[in-house]
């Protein structure tokens, strides 16, 4: 059986059992475009340096199913600091479990999404914007999380409310009897002059493999603010592919810092879509491979419409036999004159075995813009080294600080101290070589 | 260059700047058709056409025997015809091609006063003179109509040297020993679609032997014309430096005006022993079709090179502002330790042209220097794509590359496009790409008005500073040449 | 030579100058003075002929032509001069090569042959010595990584060099040291005749110590309220701009 008729099967049984009018058709074209598109090869140039096709080899659990064996205590094994202060929005092997979940938030409202596609409050937001990555992202990936969605939650924070509490989102797999698959999804709504701050994580128990495949669409309304930080740090065997899509209206700003500290094969798909005149957006990345984790940031930032401004920063430090790939792209379309958009990525190998493969990419119909992009690869600075080692600091502990003090460059960007904090720490447990 | 050198250019530059004017208002002046009777073979690709084309030439079993095996895998790859490129164009209908087409002339000539008169007129039109006493530049011409290499200009004093410049037919038949030594070592038939094409069925090309030690005392360079109509131009260029020696090489490429497409499939090789280096410069400037985009030269060219030894050194330069779709990425392998390969490019876009152009530099050996340098020019509602990959081998010890990626926009209607692509597996290794987008601003055309200086002079003044660093890297007797062909490009692609 | 009537022009739809009006004679240097935003620049960018702005009315004359019928280029050709007050930079241009081709085209213009290069560049050291430039400068790329003083040191060398008859200084002593200041005002000096004109535009009256100006005008929301002798620009040193705006608002009222 083909992996295509295999998620076939899922499909129609998905179809059958429940029923989601609102959201079938959707759901029907993305399943026709899974069926076409495939999985990515490398012969499709944005999956040209990240091989996935042998994640769908190996048999998994894929639960359509919401009942799990998590537990409060599984969980707390790995809440994030300031927890007790925050908003939680808990997935388990895919699927939103509000059981788990806590809402403190005055204004914050979470309902699964097939709910809020029938609901008249929320019905025309949803048909607008769930679904929208699929323009961005053409493959099979991206509309197999569409075709067999299950599990997803809508979420809105009202308009004009700054949530002072943060929302935390888990996504965790239960491989500790057998392989896990997952689809977790959401919407999400920021709407007029709202401000949101959001942290997600991922974590997998147990020692059996997961493969998270994730989509997650985030739209900021007018004057909105959204900081989005990602915390990856799971297994060696807990692949991943996690897609952020972002559409900003008019003088919204967004702010998003991606840490990626281990896992098996990680691809993250950040886009940046301003849509609007007068968008902000700031997007920072570090990651900090070890073993044999392959990294993959795909980004693209799309300026669709006049003086819009974007800064792009990730750094890569790669260890052991870890492989890192930046592939960064920029679109001026030809109305968005006055666009500001800057990109770097820096890299660092520490050894024999790693490697790193960057495409950072401009692609401008304008032309009134400043544009640039740089990108360099390369070991510490030697002389630097030499410095820091001429004033009695040992060989170990001069690496060590010129590597926090290559990757504070984006961790200040962290603006809730206590994430800061946490991922600084994990970064120097890291640097204990 | 030296500084005498340079200040040389910069006072011609200058005076240069009045011709710039003159012909700014001329179309491309290129596109005249020669009145030249044609050999041809009949439309279309077969193993026929191929037997056809190495029987014209006289060519040995071998020769022929090579063709057919790259017409085969050429037919096996069908579904490789490269489509990854940021290039929309009408399907090529291979069929539809003569492949050979040959200036009747009686016999080859002996020496260049026995050229066919009409055929020494179109060089003199193109500006060459083929009479080696009017020849005062120092400059070795080997002129290519069509498929057919016409004739060769000091090749008695290169030979005292040991140096062979010749037609890549002549090659097969006098020096088959190189050839079948060097012939495909660095662009094997089955490197792509359009090598596979051109290994079958190419017609002629230039070959350059440079033996040991010998320092090419004058600029080798060959001129190709695609003069027939229907014709596609497939030629092959192969040239050797030996341990020690240096040769600079120069080609230039025009076209007359045509409704119709026409296919240019070349294949280029340079090897470099030892210490040897090759530095190789292209002006391109294939009729680019007309402003809304009809006709015109497509362009799909494999040029590569090998630094097989030590310490030696290929550089590519080239200006290209000609063809209507251009597909090239000349490359550099860096295999030899301490090798250093270069790239520095100009590709202007004007009306609805489309360049997809760059290169690769494969590091390999240890200390591998590579430094790339590209400049598009984008106008009208041309787009223009910088495409280059910079790979580090494992075994590639201190690698090190530059990369600088300018695009200058002139209008809001054409695009510039930059996808660098950086591949290191050595931890030694300092890669740093920059690239930047900019546009012709007005205050800088304003500030050139106010003293005096007309929009068009202006804005061929800026491109060329914007151009300058790979300018100044083309030998003398083409830097004038390629400031022209900018500003005649960029014609009324502003105010 | 310059004679401009109920001049009046604007931007993007704004009004900028509302109606100005002034003589200059050869021989003369005029300043004009004013508060930010009285149309200073503005009224040196119109006589340009910078893109954008748009005159609504009014008339200027320059040497017997019609000088706003006519292209920036030939403005400059016709010997109008401005000294920019931001210097643009042409990155991979030499300042030599520029210099050459704007000598070269005004010859053009002019129906004269172009320099030769030994000829240029006679003129060229000439001049360098008598604006007290620096050869190095020149080989730069154009204002490209240069200082403000370099800039404005540049712009009075190519004053030099393209010889006009109406010369306007915007606002040439903003950001400047008094050393640079001395500088650029004894290379201006030094190029006076009897044949030529200077018209000053600045916001202080520092740089009038250096080029004594014949008038003064103040220019005030588009008009020229005040004008006289350069005691005036000693006048509103003391008493500052706000005096011009109580009594021009007070007229305006009357």
């Amino acid at each position: 059986m083909s992996f295509v008729e295999n998620y076939k099967e899922h499909f129609e049984q998905l179809l059958s059992v429940k029923d989601k009018k609102e959201l079938s058709g959707i759901r029907e074209n993305a399943f026709n475009a899974f069926a076409e598109f495939g999985i990515p090869t490398s012969k499709h140039e944005e999956w040209k340096y990240t091989r996935i096709g042998a994640l769908f080899n190996r048999p998994y659990r894929f639960l359509l199913d919401p009942s799990h064996a998590v537990t409060v205590a599984d969980i707390d094994a790995f809440r994030l600091p300031g927890h007790q202060e925050a908003n939680e929005l808990i997935f388990v092997n895919g699927i939103f479990s509000s059981a788990l979940s806590k809402i403190i938030s005055k204004g914050l409202a979470v309902v699964p999404l097939e709910e809020a596609a029938a609901d008249s409050r929320y019905k025309q937001l949803v048909a607008a914007h769930f679904g929208n990555s699929g323009h961005y992202l053409k493959d099979g990936i991206n509309a197999l999380n569409t075709a067999l969605v299950n599990g997803a939650v809508f979420v809105q924070l009202t308009k004009g409310m700054a949530v002072g509490l943060p929302v935390y989102i888990y996504n965790i797999n239960d491989a500790r009897k057998e392989n896990i698959f997952s689809q977790p999804r959401s919407l999400i709504h920021v709407t007029e002059n709202a401000q949101l701050q959001i942290v997600e994580t991922y974590f997998t128990l147990g020692v059996e493999e997961s493969f998270t495949n994730q989509v997650m669409e985030i739209v900021v309304e007018e004057n909105a603010l959204l900081e989005y930080y990602k915390i990856q740090n799971d297994a060696g065997n807990a692949n991943q592919v996690s897609t952020t899509h972002i559409r900003q209206a008019g003088r919204s700003y967004v702010h998003t810092v991606t840490v990626s500290l281990n896992g098996g094969i990680v691809r993250n798909n950040l886009n940046m879509i301003l849509e609007a005149e007068r968008c902000e957006s700031h997007l920072y990345g570090l990651y900090f491979q070890k073993g044999k984790s392959h990294i993959d940031n795909h980004t693209v930032v799309d300026n669709v419409k006049p003086n819009c401004f974007s800064n792009e920063l990730y750094k890569g430090v790669m260890n052991d036999e870890s492989t890192g790939v930046f592939n960064g792209k920029i679109f001026v379309r030809q109305q968005a004159q006055k666009t500001n958009a800057f990109q770097s990525n820096k890299n660092i190998l520490l050894s024999d075995d790693a490697s790193v493969n960057t495409k950072p990419q401009l692609e401008i119909f304008a032309d009134d813009v400043k544009c640039s992009h740089g990108c360099t690869v390369g070991q510490l600075d030697e002389e630097a080294l030499f410095y820091l080692q001429s004033r009695g600091i040992g060989q170990k502990m001069a690496r060590s600080l010129l590597i926090q003090a290559f990757a504070s460059d984006i961790l200040e960007h962290v603006k809730l101290a206590a994430i800061r904090k946490h991922v600084e720490h994990l970064v120097a447990e890291r640097l204990e070589f | 260059m030296s500084k005498d050198n340079y200040d040389h250019v910069e006072t011609s530059m200058n005076e240069e700047l009045s011709a710039i004017e003159k012909t700014v208002l001329s179309d491309y002046k290129y596109g005249f058709v020669s009145n030249i009777e044609a050999d041809e073979a009949p439309k279309g690709l077969s193993e026929d056409t191929i037997r056809f084309i190495s029987a014209k030439k006289h060519e040995p079993e071998w020769m022929l025997e090579w063709r057919l095996k790259a017409y085969r895998q050429w037919l096996r790859m069908e579904k490789d015809e490269p489509r990854w490129a940021n290039l929309k164009y009408t399907a090529i209908n291979y069929q539809d091609i003569i492949y050979y087409s040959a200036p009747k002339q009686k016999s080859k000539p002996k020496s260049l006063d026995e050229v066919d008169p009409e055929l020494r007129l179109t060089f003199e039109k193109l500006g060459i003179s083929l009479s080696e006493q009017k020849r005062l530049t120092g400059v070795a011409v080997d002129a290519v109509i069509d498929s057919v290499s016409i004739a060769t200009s000091f090749k008695e004093q290169l030979s005292e040297l040991g140096i062979i410049f010749c037609s890549m037919s002549e090659a097969i038949r006098e020096h088959p020993e190189l050839v079948k030594k060097y012939l495909s070592t660095v662009v094997p038939p089955t490197d792509n679609y359009f090598a596979a094409l051109n290994s079958a069925v190419f017609s002629d090309g230039s070959f350059c032997f440079v033996p040991k030690g010998v320092r090419c005392p004058m600029e080798l360079s060959t001129y190709f014309r695609i003069n027939a109509e229907n014709t596609g131009q497939f030629e092959r260029t192969l040239i050797i430096a030996e341990a020690g020696s240096y040769v600079s090489y120069l080609e230039g490429c025009t076209a007359p005006m045509r409704d119709e497409n026409q296919l240019h499939a070349a294949v280029v090789e340079l090897i470099a022993m030892d210490n040897a280096e090759i530095k190789y410069s292209t002006v391109q400037n294939w009729y680019p079709g007309d402003k809304n985009g009809n006709g015109g030269i497509y362009n799909f060219v494999t040029k590569r090179g090998i630094c097989q030894g030590l310490r030696s050194k290929i550089s590519w330069t080239q200006v290209e502002t000609g063809s209507a779709i251009t597909w090239k990425y000349p490359s550099v392998i860096l295999k030899g330790d301490h090798s250093v390969g270069e790239f520095y490019s100009v590709a202007v876009t004007n009306n609805h042209q489309q360049a997809d152009t760059g290169t690769k530099m494969q590091h390999i050996g240890k200390n591998t220097k590579s430094r790339i340098v590209s400049k598009g020019i984008s106008a009208g509602y041309s787009n223009n794509s910088y495409r280059g990959l910079v790979h580090v081998g494992r075994k590639a010890e201190n690698a090190r590359n530059f990369s600088q990626c300018d695009s200058l926009l002139l209008g809001d209607k054409c695009g510039a496009h930059t996808f660098p692509y950086i591949e290191v597996k050595n931890k030694s290794a300092v890669v740093e790409h920059e690239a930047t987008t900019s546009k012709i601003g007005e205050d800088q055309i304003f500030y050139c008005n106010q003293r005096g200086i007309d929009t068009e002079t202006a804005v061929a003044l800026i491109v060329n500073g914007f151009a300058k660093e790979v300018m100044n890297q083309l030998p003398m007797e083409f830097a004038v040449e390629a400031q022209k062909l900018l500003a005649i490009s960029l014609e009324g692609s502003v105010g | 030579m310059l004679n401009i009537q109920n001049l009046q022009a604007g931007i993007e739809g704004r009004q900028i100058l509302r109606g100005i009006n002034l003589e200059i004679k050869a021989g003369e240097v005029h300043a004009i003075m004013g508060p930010n935003g009285s149309g200073k620049s503005t009224l040196a960018s119109v006589l340009a002929g910078k893109q954008n702005y748009e005159v609504t009315s009014g008339s200027v004359e320059f040497l017997g032509k019609n000088l706003l019928a006519l292209s920036p280029e030939a403005r400059a050709a016709e010997g109008l001069f401005l000294a920019f007050q931001y210097p643009v930079e042409v990155p991979g241009l030499s300042t030599t090569n520029f210099i050459k081709t704007a000598v070269n085209e005004i010859r053009k213009y002019h129906g004269r042959e172009p320099l030769d290069a030994v000829s240029f560049l006679k003129m060229m050291k000439q001049k360098m010595a008598l604006v007290n430039i620096d050869q190095s400068l020149l080989s730069r790329p154009l204002n490209e990584g240069f200082s403000g003083g370099e800039k404005k040191r540049n712009e009075i060398f190519q004053m030099a060099m393209l010889e006009p008859k109406l010369a306007i200084l915007d606002e040439t002593d903003s950001g400047l040291d008094i050393d640079a200041i001395r500088i650029v005002s004894n290379g201006v000096n030094k190029l006076r005749t009897k044949d030529n004109a200077v018209l000053v535009v600045t916001h202080y009256q520092r740089l009038l110590d250096y080029i004594v100006p014949d008038f003064v005008h103040v220019l005030y929301n588009g008009r020229i309220v005040k004008s006289g002798t350069k005691e005036l620009a000693l006048e509103l040193e003391e008493r500052g701009y706000d005096f011009i705006r109580n009594e021009a608002d007070v007229e305006q009222e009357a």
